[in-house]
């Protein structure tokens, strides 16, 4: 039997993926928020943190209590063919609502150091809000969205409280490598677990540095 | 060509409440910093929204709560030059200027203005540098090259020479006066610096917390400020409060004397004020004996400070500031000043 590479590649389908949906919510929220009155963005603020600092499991708790096959929305969706709960995309969803404060964070930080003369003068050159916003915020805002991103795929990638409440473990279905992990370590197979422990260190060591790396970058560009 | 502009806009702090006309020509708007000068600015450019009031430019609405138009700041035709120039920093100097030029669609049109701009703005051969690699006076100058082939109606210059080292600004000073007389718009200059005002302007709207407290054409302005918000802008260093005896006499309780004017004294005076130049030993009126406090000596000129002999404890004490070579070896025992030079403060 050729060994079973699954868990890897489900992990990283799902951190991907995830990473990609925050991403783009992230950045939304992010810039959305900033323009809030205070008091809205204090209350919007700690909710779209609250998944950061919760017990993952507890995130996994809410996500069966609303996309549960039982559950009023998790029914409806099932209508179209969609489930959440035991399948491997539905590990996109844990991941996602895990990883999601980091990005929304970082990239709030970014927007707000961002210097707003700059959006200014581009909407009295008569620039549109699009092309100040994809080729001027985004472009100066650059080194902190990369981070971002690259923390919110780390954590996707390390997720294992709410995948496991969520989707469950399944070899060849919805195993990841946290997942994988756990199990075999449970059923004492030290070896397994050591080699997926080992690749889970190599993945995120090279997310680290290249976080380090980006933001080294970004002082070097700020004293610039 | 004029601008029109009557806005109000609450900041719970502060209320700003302006109301001017600008036309043709430089006009400078002159205040303390924190007064409301940039927020006037931005108002007139879009990116913020008064309360209530009407801002017309040539004749065009820009905004009027009545009607509720509001047009954004892409439509308003302003020219914005911001205190940090607000270069794109990721983008080239060519990039950047023709930034300025995103409504002109024909390319060839596009690539000749580009080159005229940079010809008369000198910044040829600098095209592909990003902004952090240029020094300051070729940042303002890109800076204005993209706001200029925008083809505004209108310029706003927001403290144009703050961020340059003191020995480019004199000569900045210069050549940006040249250009914006070939500009021939009109032209809104916020600064909080006298000579800046002085230098490039020719009419002066001073503003104090949210308030316009004047218009006038700059010589005016410097020779009769008329109030002591606008006699502390101008550089005004000795203001005491005083009090009218008659048409042409004014008692100062703080120095202990009574001065001689020459601009008719009106009811509602609340002060008066000597420029630290306008001190004479050999002025025959307004004479009184001085004691000499204190003495600062700057590179070209001196500041003696005195006392009057009647002088009030606590009150400041005067300036009087002149040439090096014009200090007497000996302080003189009395000090005189003309009429002409009392300024007459009210509000």
């Amino acid at each position: 039997m050729s060994f079973d590479w699954y868990p890897l590649l489900n992990s990283l389908r799902i951190a991907a993926i995830s990473c990609v949906l925050v991403f783009f919510t992230g950045i939304f929220f992010a810039y959305y928020a900033a323009k809030l009155p205070r008091w809205l963005k204090g209350v919007l603020d700690v909710i779209l943190t609250l998944p950061m600092v919760l017990p993952p499991t507890v995130c996994g708790y809410f996500l069966l209590l609303i996309f549960g096959v039982k559950r009023p929305l998790g029914m409806l969706l099932l209508q179209f063919g969609v489930k959440f709960v035991m399948t491997w995309y539905g590990g996109i969803l844990a991941a996602a609502v895990v990883a999601f404060p980091l990005m929304y964070r970082t990239a709030r930080g970014a927007f707000e150091s961002f210097d707003k003369t700059l959006a200014y003068s581009g909407q009295t050159l008569g620039l549109s809000n699009g092309y100040i916003f994809w080729r001027i915020r985004m472009p100066a805002c650059r080194q902190g969205i990369l981070a971002g991103t690259v923390l919110a795929f780390a954590r996707a990638l390390g997720e294992y409280g709410a995948t496991s409440m969520l989707i469950g473990y399944t070899p060849g279905k919805t195993a990841t490598i946290s997942t994988t992990v756990y199990q075999l370590w449970r059923t004492n197979d030290e070896k397994g677990a050591m080699f997926w422990v080992l690749i889970n260190l190599a993945i995120s060591t090279v997310v680290l540095l290249s976080v380090n790396m980006l933001e080294a970058r970004q002082k070097k560009a700020v004293k610039a | 060509m004029s601008l029109t502009v009557d806005i109000r806009k609450n900041f719970g702090s502060f209320l700003l409440d302006v109301s001017f006309t600008a036309e043709n020509g430089i006009t400078a708007l002159l205040g303390a910093s924190g007064c409301g000068k940039s927020m006037t600015l931005k108002c007139i450019a879009g990116i913020e929204k008064p309360d209530e009031g009407r801002i017309e430019l040539d004749g065009r609405v820009l905004f009027d709560s009545a009607s509720r138009i509001n047009l954004p700041p892409q439509l308003r035709r302003v020219g914005y030059l911001f205190q940090n120039y607000a270069l794109f920093p990721n983008m080239t100097v060519r990039q950047n200027i023709l930034c300025g030029l995103n409504r002109e669609k024909d390319r060839a049109v596009k690539e000749q203005r580009l080159q005229d701009m940079l010809r008369m703005m000198r910044l040829e051969g600098l095209e592909g540098r990003k902004p952090h690699q240029l020094s300051g006076g070729q940042q303002q100058r890109v800076a204005l090259a993209r706001i200029l082939v925008n083809d505004p109606q209108i310029l706003l210059l927001d403290e144009p020479f703050s961020a340059l080292d003191a020995h480019l600004r004199d000569s900045l000073k210069v050549e940006l006066r040249d250009l914006l007389e070939r500009f021939g718009r009109e032209v809104l200059l916020v600064t909080h610096d006298r000579n800046e005002a002085y230098n490039m302007s020719r009419e002066i709207a001073v503003m104090d917390a949210g308030r316009l407290l004047c218009c006038k054409p700059t010589k005016e302005l410097f020779a009769d400020p008329g109030s002591v918000q606008a006699a502390i802008l101008t550089g005004c260093k000795n203001i005491a409060a005083a009090v009218r005896v008659d048409e042409h006499r004014v008692d100062v309780p703080a120095w202990g004397v009574r001065l001689e004017t020459r601009q008719k004294v009106e009811e509602g005076l609340r002060a008066v004020g000597i420029r630290a130049h306008y001190f004479n030993p050999a002025a025959p009126q307004n004479r009184f004996p001085v004691r000499f406090t204190e003495e600062m000596e700057e590179p070209f000129e001196t500041i003696l400070q005195f006392r009057y002999a009647d002088q009030k404890e606590g009150s400041a004490p005067v300036w009087w500031r002149l040439p090096k070579d014009k200090r007497p070896a000996q302080f003189p025992a009395e000090l005189g000043i003309a009429p002409a030079n009392i300024l007459l403060l009210y509000e």
